[in-house]
C-alpha cells in the first residue's frame, strides 16, 4: 500500500491508498458538543429503559421498583431536553422542531417521540407524587397509570433505538457503516445501563427482574458491538481505536464485570446491588460517548471518507 | 420552471478568486480569518459558513504540454452541489432547508433553529453554522439574483467563463462537448464530476470538468446521500425495538411474585 503524496504536504493518514487535497477532510464535523449529545444519547435511553421497567414493575406489582423508575424516567427525560435545547445554535428557536413532521429527518421523528413520550413519563411521574395533582384530577391519574405506563414502555422502545438512526443517517463514515448493528447496541446499553439504575435505587427482593433485564441487555450491546466492530473494517477502526476505542473497551470492561457482580452478589447484598448497578449505568454512558466520538474522528480523517468510496468505484459496486 | 445550474470548467480556471469576492460582497457574507494557510495560493481552506465559494490550488510534480515545464497547476472553485437528493434538506428537522422553483436547494434563515444535523450529513463537507450566529448558512446558487434573471454573482464575476450558470440539461450537454474536445486534445485526464443523474446523489446542480481524481481537490470520489439507505435503517431500529420490548417481557414473564 502507499501512500500518494499530493501538495508537497505529508499526510499522517497512512495504511490506505488515497489521494487527498493537503490531507484535509473531505467532511465537516458535526457542530453537536459531546456533552450534550452523547450525553443526550445516554439519558434518553436511560428514560427508555426505566420507563420499560417501570411498566414491568406496574404488572407484576412491585411499587418500589415502580416508583423509583418512573421519577428515573422523567429526570432523565428532563435532563435529555435541556441538553437537546442547549446544543441548538438558536436554543430559543426549540419549538421549531415541532414546525414540521419528516420521516427523513430522525431528528425529527425523534423530537415528536420524545414528546409524545413525555405525556405518559409526566403521567406516570403525577401517580406517584399525587400533591402534584389537583385533588378531583387524583382518580383520572390513578385510572390513567397502567395505560400510561404501558404506552410508556411502547414509545419507550423508539426512543432508545432511533437516536442510532440519528447518528447512522449521516455521511460521518463510521456511523453511516453501523446502521446494521446500532440500534440493538444502543437498545441494549438502554436496557443495561437502566437495570444498573434499578438495581441502585430499588430493594434488593423487588430487582429480580431488573437483575434478569441487566444480563439481557448487556448480552444484547456487547454482541452487537462486537459483530459490528468485526463487520466494518477499516471504518470500524475509530471503534477500536484512538480514544473513542479506549472508551468502548472499558464500556465492555465494566459491562462485563457488572454482569458478573449482579449474578453473585446483587442477590444477596445491597451493596453488591448498587456496586453492579454503578457499574452498569457507568458502562451505558461510556458506550455512547465511545461511539459518538467514533462518528467524529471519522469525519476528521479523509482516509475514512475516500477510503471505502474508491474501493467501491474498484469493485464496481454502488 | 427549468432546474437551474452551475458547470464549472475547471481547466480553464486561472485560480482568480474573483468568485469567492463577488459572493461575499454580494450575499454579505464574513470573513473566515485572514490566514495564510501554507497550501499554495489557497487561504481560503475549504467551503464553510464563511465561504460559498472556494478556491483549491493544487501543484503537482507532472510533465505537461509545454517541453521545459515540470510542473502542472490544477485550480478548482469549489460550491454547494445543489444536489438532487440532497442530504442537508432530507434531515432538516424543521423545513427550513427547501427546494427552490429552480430546483437549488437553499436554507430560510428566519427558520434555521442550529440543530446542526445538516453539518454532518452533506456527503460533501458544504454546509456549516456560522459561530457567533448559531445558524447554518452555505451557497444559495443567488437565489435573489436569479429570481430576477440575472446570473449568480460568482457566474458574473468569473472573467474565464470557468464558472458557468444556466439550465442543467443545456449545461450538461455543453460540458459533455467540452470534455469530448479536450480528450481529443490530449488532455485524457479530462472528466466530468457530478453530471451523472446515476450517482449517488441523484446527479449535482452544480457540477464540474475536473483534470484529476476528485480526491485530489477534495472532493469525494463517490458520494451518496446518507438517507438512500433510511428505510433500512428504520427497518433495523424498528427490530431493534422489538427486541428491546421482547427482553422486557422475557425478563418480567413469570415473576409476578418479586
Amino acid at each position: 500500500m502507499t501512500e500518494r503524496r499530493r501538495g508537497g504536504e505529508r499526510l499522517m493518514v497512512p495504511k490506505a491508498e488515497f489521494s487527498s487535497y493537503y490531507g484535509k477532510p473531505v467532511l465537516k464535523p458535526p457542530v453537536w458538543e459531546e456533552r450534550d449529545i452523547a450525553g443526550y444519547l445516554f439519558t434518553g435511553g436511560i428514560a427508555a429503559g426505566t420507563a420499560l421497567l417501570a411498566a414491568g414493575a406496574e404488572i407484576t406489582d412491585r411499587p418500589s421498583l415502580r416508583r423509583s423508575m418512573r421519577l428515573s424516567s422523567l429526570a432523565a427525560l428532563a435532563v435529555s431536553g435541556a441538553a437537546l435545547v442547549h446544543d441548538l445554535g438558536r436554543p430559543e428557536r426549540f419549538a421549531n422542531m415541532l414546525r414540521v413532521f419528516k420521516p427523513t429527518s430522525p431528528m425529527s421523528v425523534g423530537s415528536w417521540l420524545l414528546s409524545a413520550f413525555a405525556l405518559p413519563a409526566g403521567i406516570g411521574v403525577m401517580d406517584e407524587v399525587p400533591v402534584l395533582v389537583p385533588r378531583p384530577l387524583r382518580r383520572v391519574v390513578r385510572r390513567l397509570s397502567r395505560p400510561a405506563a404501558m404506552s410508556a414502555a411502547l414509545l419507550g422502545s423508539g426512543v432508545a433505538t432511533y437516536t442510532a438512526v440519528l447518528l447512522c443517517d449521516t455521511s460521518a463514515p463510521s456511523w453511516h457503516a453501523a446502521y446494521p448493528e446500532l440500534p440493538f447496541v444502543f437498545a441494549g446499553s438502554a436496557l443495561s445501563g437502566s437495570a444498573g439504575l434499578a438495581l441502585m435505587l430499588a430493594p434488593t427482593n423487588e430487582a429480580g427482574s431488573a437483575r434478569a433485564l441487566a444480563v439481557f441487555g448487556a448480552v444484547l450491546e456487547v454482541s452487537a458491538s462486537q459483530r459490528m466492530e468485526h463487520r466494518l473494517g477499516f471504518v470500524g477502526e475509530p471503534y477500536r481505536e484512538h480514544a473513542s476505542g479506549r472508551k468502548l473497551k472499558a464500556a465492555k470492561a465494566l459491562t462485563v464485570a457488572g454482569v458478573a457482580v449482579t449474578a453473585v452478589l446483587a442477590r444477596r447484598s445491597r451493596a453488591g446491588a448498587v456496586l453492579a448497578g454503578a457499574a452498569l449505568f457507568g458502562a451505558s454512558a461510556l458506550t455512547r460517548f465511545g461511539v459518538f466520538e467514533a462518528g467524529v474522528i471519522s469525519t476528521k480523517n479523509p482516509a475514512y471518507t475516500v477510503g471505502p468510496q474508491r474501493e467501491r468505484l474498484r469493485n464496481g459496486q454502488r | 420552471m427549468s432546474r437551474m445550474g452551475f458547470f464549472t470548467d475547471t481547466s480553464i480556471c486561472i485560480g482568480c478568486k474573483a468568485c469567492e469576492v463577488a459572493c461575499k460582497e454580494w450575499n454579505s457574507v464574513p470573513d473566515d480569518g485572514f490566514d495564510l494557510l501554507g497550501m499554495s495560493f489557497d487561504n481560503t481552506g475549504m467551503l464553510s459558513a464563511n465561504s460559498w465559494r472556494h478556491v483549491a490550488f493544487i501543484e503537482q510534480s507532472k510533465p505537461v504540454a509545454q517541453p521545459d515545464a515540470h510542473v502542472r497547476w490544477l485550480m478548482s472553485s469549489d460550491v454547494c452541489k445543489h444536489c438532487t437528493h440532497a442530504g442537508c434538506l432530507d434531515v432538516c428537522p424543521t423545513g427550513s432547508l427547501f427546494r427552490t422553483e429552480f430546483g437549488t436547494v437553499v436554507v430560510q434563515e428566519d427558520i434555521c433553529n442550529g440543530c446542526g444535523y445538516c453539518v454532518p450529513a452533506c456527503p460533501y463537507g458544504v454546509i456549516d453554522r456560522r459561530e457567533d450566529d448559531g445558524r447554518v448558512w452555505k451557497c444559495t446558487l443567488c437565489y435573489d439574483r436569479i429570481g430576477d434573471g440575472l446570473e449568480p454573482a460568482c457566474a458574473k464575476a468569473c472573467p474565464t467563463d470557468s464558472i458557468q450558470f444556466g439550465d442543467l440539461d443545456e449545461l450538461r450537454e455543453r460540458a459533455q462537448g467540452r470534455v469530448d474536445e479536450l480528450v481529443n486534445a490530449g488532455v485524457v485526464d479530462a472528466r466530468l464530476y457530478g453530471e451523472s443523474p446515476d450517482d449517488g446523489v441523484g446527479g449535482a446542480g452544480a457540477f464540474f470538468l475536473l483534470l484529476d481524481d476528485p480526491e485530489v481537490y477534495g472532493l469525494p470520489p463517490d458520494p451518496v446521500v446518507p438517507t438512500r439507505d433510511l428505510p433500512s435503517m428504520w427497518r433495523h431500529a424498528a427490530a431493534a425495538a422489538g427486541v428491546f420490548l421482547g427482553l422486557g417481557v422475557a425478563a418480567f414473564a413469570g415473576r409476578r411474585s418479586r
